[in-house]
């Protein structure tokens, strides 16, 4: 299968996620500009700083030419995956439900939190155990929702590292084919850096393609 | 026309900024304050205003968190 991972201006973990997806099958970077999804499978929005997230985190970024073509490929049942800057992106453009606001705590915040897994029925999670360690490292995650929201990912009690409302750390759409998260699981993928419990996520989705394609 | 769009958090949604000013002004001395918000100001010169609602809507502010008010004329 293939991955794409998109680079937007100020995108800066692109290349961890490029990295951690091609541990599980083929992954290229898609540039902002250019609307070709060139045929991926999934689609991760990585973390970063798109277009310097003037105005509100991702506010810019859900305008650029790749995210119309991104829209269409989630519309169609396609997965995509956000992550950070990515999850605040898809919330502002509407694929997800809710936004995220400053943390609570105003500061910056880096660390290893554990979380739990709500739902293990989603093609982004099917192969994740019951708990994962992954860092986090964000000023604006603390997630939002006035509706009732499909939560996926919790922080494990006493770990919610911003204010998140009920600990949520990670939501997918109605249909669940849009999963977006807080924390990084592409900097969870090798044993030197602590935890391997983000690839579970990638496997997820590769598990997932697999099984479309069978399908089809 | 010259506008001006204030965009402060909603109601109800927890403002760590503004809870922050609240509790640094009574350490400068300064009493009595309370229900402090902090939000955002753009300015803009526009020659059609009656297109400024759907600015707001779809990028000025996120109505899902944040109220937005127009003023003409500023």
């Amino acid at each position: 299968m293939k991955f794409g991972v998109i680079r937007f201006p100020g995108t800066c973990d692109d290349v961890d996620a490029q990295l951690a997806a091609a541990r599980v099958g083929e992954a290229e970077l898609l540039w902002h500009r250019d609307d070709d999804l060139k045929g991926v499978d999934a689609v991760i929005v990585p973390g970063g700083f798109s277009y310097g997230d003037y105005l509100r985190a991702g506010a810019i970024a859900r305008f650029a030419p790749v995210m119309e073509s991104v829209i269409e490929f989630a519309h169609e049942g396609g997965l995509v995956l956000g992550i950070c800057n990515g999850f605040q992106i898809l919330c502002e453009c509407g694929l997800l439900p809710g936004a995220l606001l400053v943390n609570d705590h105003l500061k910056f915040v880096f660390r290893q939190v554990q979380l739990d897994v709500v739902d293990h029925n989603t093609p982004f999670t099917r192969n994740c155990p019951p708990s994962l360690s992954i860092p986090v490292k964000h000023t604006t995650g603390r997630y939002y929702s006035a509706e009732p929201v499909q939560v996926v990912l919790k922080y494990t009690e006493g770990h919610n590292p911003n204010g998140s409302q009920d600990d949520i750390a990670g939501v997918v759409n109605n249909a669940g084919n849009v999963f977006g998260l807080m924390p990084h699981p592409e900097h969870a993928v090798d044993a030197l850096t602590g935890s391997t419990d983000g690839l579970s996520i990638f496997e997820s989705i590769r598990t997932a393609v697999g099984e479309r394609v069978r399908v089809a | 026309m010259r506008a001006r769009v204030l965009i402060r958090p909603k109601s109800g949604i927890l403002d760590p900024q503004g809870q922050a000013v609240e509790r640094a002004l009574p350490a400068l001395g300064f009493d009595g304050v309370s229900k402090v918000h902090v939000g955002r100001l753009v300015e803009l010169d526009v020659d059609d205003v009656t297109q400024l609602p759907a600015m707001c809507e779809r990028l000025l502010a996120n109505p899902l968190i944040e109220e937005y008010e127009i003023i003409e004329n500023a």
